[in-house]
């Protein structure tokens, strides 16, 4: 098969940047992934004297979370439950236009063509995306036992792989899914109890900071989401932020 | 030739010896740990759990790794599972068991004092997820699940669904972004290390390149730590991570570190075949699938066209079954991808290609129901058919082996320290704990132990013996062999970019792994080897005339990080297949032809190879020296293993 791709070029986060368009070869297998495809036009742009088409990627077996970019409005492409790279060229037609474009979010300033600074991510982890529990001092694993299908839904928030995709996909760019995920992930566990309030504060806080738009439910970034986290994280998120905002309060309030 | 010293400790009972090791390390004072400053480099399992404890205690931490997030080193991938001694299935297993099925796993190629170590930390590393909120897989009640994995006959591996690297990693990640927020680790993204640089013998500082700006930059310390995983990339198609890549490790090797069993490659049992020239990586389906999954060929050469489904149950040969009764479908996966191989050179491999086995799940199904088996394996089920189209509910599998892990790596001491005095190497990158074979579930259990428990003591005892840098200032950006290292980092990329020549960077890799694959994959021989050293040698020649790299060093370069990268595994798969060659027995996943039964069976030779051996850098296009360091073993009775 063959295709003709609009692919977002910029040099740089501050120069603008234009679509440009490629023939593919026409021997695009439909077992090829998304990025072996873009991998062979590279091959051809750099033996035609250009410079290749830059994206992040790693592991290309949808874990890694390090690619992502839209195809045709959509973050990570037609295919629901996978990453870009997850994604094969059978979805497609022969003689197909495909348009592709980095993540376009104020919290993910763009770096070269479809290439993205995703570390306001990290921020937020560092916010308070943790449980406080010095190397050596943890106590016996069977002693905090967990019922299975709260192990089980912990798992289900914690499978997030800060791709990025729900950001990309909300029309407020708002990181409201991958931050739920991630304190939902430890506030529901019981070894995360004595630091629920001030993560979820914090890592809202931090959240904000880095310009993220808010939730409005269009619920965008489950449907983008390559690991389907529930937006149901989101709303407990807002209980437990309402729940460590009154009782921050009550702690001002009383007196010593 | 010289004969090396592991430095493991002898005294007393082998249960002993970590913790007598422990107390006779030298402690630095409280107040005197944030004067040192240790350099990190990579953020996987074993890198970032060590920054993580390191910066705990107190010491001044800068971190770097070449992905834009510490979140997404190659550790994240691994899916099976973690092993521990916790014998919480009451099935016998203990600290003593998993040791020496490590050891009896790895081939008798491992050293018992690092062996035993590593059983023993096993159970405080699942206590430290655990507690850290990894939410591994549990029963009903409350406690943890187990499963049996990759020829263990105990439950003893630990998981989270199919991503327990990733569960794994984000635990240790969210350790270091705590110390990245308390200002105790400086973390350096989108970095790679591209040089080591070495004063009076001492490791001192790496040198970097910025990998969005290209600006090339030296930093110093009181030592260097490198956790930057295996070199299965020399084969161009692996299970690694497209930006795994042995530079670090390499550029170490250059200035005089020990490589150590170069040939010592882990090819995977169960990956997905490759399909086409254009193919850029192999995926991994989980080893655990071979729990429930049963692995067959047809019986004859004329059914292999024909739909798995169409063959007869007495065509087929359920061939693991037929050849290990005792073990069948869980030997340990040298033997199984040997196996694989072997019914495909007889011509009865299935798919297109010819290179593939069935992993069968259809009496799996019937046993337990569907439900059952989606629970235990839905999602990698699910990437199965993502990339195949097919549906492994309703047809087998196809799988074929796929180079997966290095045991070979930088060698090091029983301190986890290099030949180089202050350059420590951790997890997959160093070459103690897994001898000539890896373990399903035991490459998570080594990155953790030596990063949470091993190397925080074992760096200290180094720093306690030197005065800090801090302190004494005698070392500067200035000095002269900060200066040769930068020089030599910049002279490198700029000699790439003036090449320009006609073929990518790609082409090279891809011919670089067809000959390692060929002649230094799954069996080896000595014309072999010996035609691959002289084709690689010249295909190096080819490279630094006529390799084509893109753009310039001042902007994102995702070609010449390549180039960077392929340059050092051109010199490293030529060291790879010359370890290949002298070790002239068959021992784990090193199958030399001249050296089997009359059954196809590998056979080890102890009188001669009970060593590992560790390669001494001489310069360009000269003849590495190998050094030896004999293995000695008290407890594990040496056997030729048999899973019959």
């Amino acid at each position: 098969m063959k295709l003709t791709l609009h692919v977002w070029r910029q040099k740089n986060a501050n120069s603008p940047g234009q679509f440009e368009t490629y023939e593919t070869p026409d021997d695009i297998n439909p077992d090829m992934s998304f990025l072996e495809m873009l991998d062979v036009v590279n091959q051809q742009i750099i033996l035609d004297g250009g410079e290749p088409i830059t994206f992040d990627h790693d592991c290309r077996e949808g874990i890694c979370g390090a690619c992502g970019m839209v195809v045709n409005g959509e973050p990570h492409g037609p295919q629901r439950a996978a990453t870009t790279c997850q994604l094969h060229m059978r979805r497609f037609r022969d003689g197909e236009e495909l348009w592709i474009e980095p993540w376009r979010a104020s919290g993910f300033p763009v770096i070269k063509d479809l290439m993205v600074d995703r570390t306001a991510f990290d921020r937020i982890v560092a916010a308070g995306g943790y449980i406080s529990v010095r190397t050596g001092s943890a106590p016996d694993a069977n002693e905090i036992p967990i019922g299975k299908e709260k192990a089980d839904r912990a798992m289900d928030a914690a499978a997030c792989i800060g791709c990025g995709a729900c950001v990309a996909a909300c029309p407020n760019a708002s990181a409201m899914l991958f931050t739920a995920a991630k304190v939902r992930h430890l506030n529901m566990l019981p070894q995360g109890q004595p630091e629920k309030d001030r993560r979820t504060m914090r890592m809202v806080a931090q959240m904000d900071a880095e310009g993220f738009g808010g939730c409005t439910n269009h619920l965008e970034c489950e449907a983008a989401c390559p690991k389907e986290i529930s937006t149901d994280f989101i709303a407990e998120m807002n209980r437990d932020f309402v729940k460590a905002m009154v009782r921050a309060r009550q702690v001002v309030a009383k007196p010593d | 030739m010289a004969t090396l010293d592991g430095k493991c400790p002898t005294e007393g009972p082998i249960e002993k010896r970590w913790e007598k090791h422990r107390f006779d390390m030298k402690l630095v004072n409280p107040a005197n740990k944030r004067k040192y400053k240790v350099l990190m480099v990579g953020t996987g399992l074993a890198g970032a759990s060590a920054a993580a404890t390191m910066a705990e205690l107190g010491y001044d931490v800068t971190c770097f790794c070449y992905q834009d997030s510490p979140r997404r080193a190659h550790s994240i991938a691994a899916q099976g599972g973690i092993n521990a001694a916790k014998n919480y299935q009451n099935d016998g297993d203990s600290v003593y068991r998993l040791f020496y099925d490590t050891v009896k796993g790895g081939d008798y190629r491992s050293r018992e004092a690092n062996v035993h170590r590593l059983a023993e930390i096993s159970v405080n590393i699942i206590d430290q997820a655990a507690a850290q909120g990894v939410p591994f897989a549990r029963e009903y009640g409350g406690l943890l699940a187990n499963r049996s994995f990759g020829g263990a006959q105990v439950s003893r591996t630990f998981y989270a669904r199919g991503q327990t690297g990733q569960q794994l990693l984000l635990g240790a990640y969210s350790a270091l972004e705590r110390q990245i927020d308390t200002g105790k680790v400086e973390m350096k993204t989108r970095h790679e290390m591209m040089e080591l640089i070495v004063v009076d013998g001492r490791a001192r500082g790496i040198v970097t390149r910025n990998l969005i700006t290209g600006q090339i930059e030296a930093h110093l310390g009181d030592c260097v730590v490198l956790a930057t995983g295996g070199y299965g990339n020399v084969f161009y198609l692996s299970t690694n991570a497209m930006g795994c890549n042995a530079t670090a490790a390499w550029r170490a090797h250059r200035k005089g570190a020990y490589f150590a069993n170069p040939c010592y490659t882990q090819i995977h049992p169960t990956c997905i075949p490759v399909k086409g020239n254009y193919q850029s990586k192999l995926t991994l389906m989980s080893e655990s699938l071979r729990n429930d999954g049963r692995v067959w060929v047809p019986k004859h050469e004329e059914d292999t066209d024909k739909p798995a489904r169409e063959i007869a149950e007495e065509d087929r040969d359920y061939y693991l079954e037929r050849r290990y009764p005792a073990f069948g479908n869980l030997v340990p996966r040298d033997v199984a991808s040997r196996a694989a191989k072997q019914v495909c050179d007889e011509g009865r491999g299935v798919g297109p290609t010819g290179l593939g086995v069935y992993l069968d799940f259809a009496d799996a199904i019937e046993r337990l129901g569907k439900k059952s088996v989606e629970d235990r394996y839905g999602n990698l089920f699910d990437m199965y058919q993502h990339i195949t189209d097919d549906n492994p509910y309703e047809v087998p599998m196809r799988i074929f082996p796929a180079v997966h892990y290095t045991m070979g790596g930088l060698w090091v001491d029983y301190n986890l320290m290099s030949n180089l005095e202050g350059l420590f190497v951790l997890g997959e990158a160093n070459f103690s704990d897994h001898g000539a074979n890896r373990l399903g579930a035991s490459a998570l259990m080594q990155g953790l132990a030596d990063g949470y428990f091993v190397a925080p003591y074992t760096v200290g005892n180094y720093l306690a013996r030197v005065q800090p840098m801090s302190a004494t200032n005698d070392i500067s950006k200035d000095s002269p062999e900060v200066k040769a290292a930068r020089k030599e980092v910049k002279g490198k990329v700029k000699r790439l970019l003036e090449i320009e020549g006609k073929k990518t960077v790609d082409d090279f890799h891809r011919d670089l792994g067809k000959l390692c694959w060929e002649y230094c994959g799954m069996a080896r021989n000595e014309k072999g080897l010996e035609k691959a050293i002289g084709a690689i040698g010249e295909l190096r020649e080819e490279f630094w005339e006529n390799v084509r790299v893109p753009g310039s060093n001042e902007s994102v370069n995702p070609e010449l990080e390549k180039a960077s990268r392929v340059s050092d595994f051109l010199e490293l798969g030529e060291l790879m297949c010359r370890d290949a060659l002298e070790r002239r027995e068959s021992c784990g996943g090193h199958f030399r032809e001249e050296s089997a039964t009359a059954e196809g069976e590998a056979k080890r030779d102890d009188e001669n190879f009970a060593h590992a051996a560790a390669w001494e850098w001489t310069g360009e296009n000269a003849t590495p020296v190998r050094h030896v360091e004999p293995l000695e073993f008290e407890y594990v009775k040496l056997s030729q293993r048999s899973y019959k």
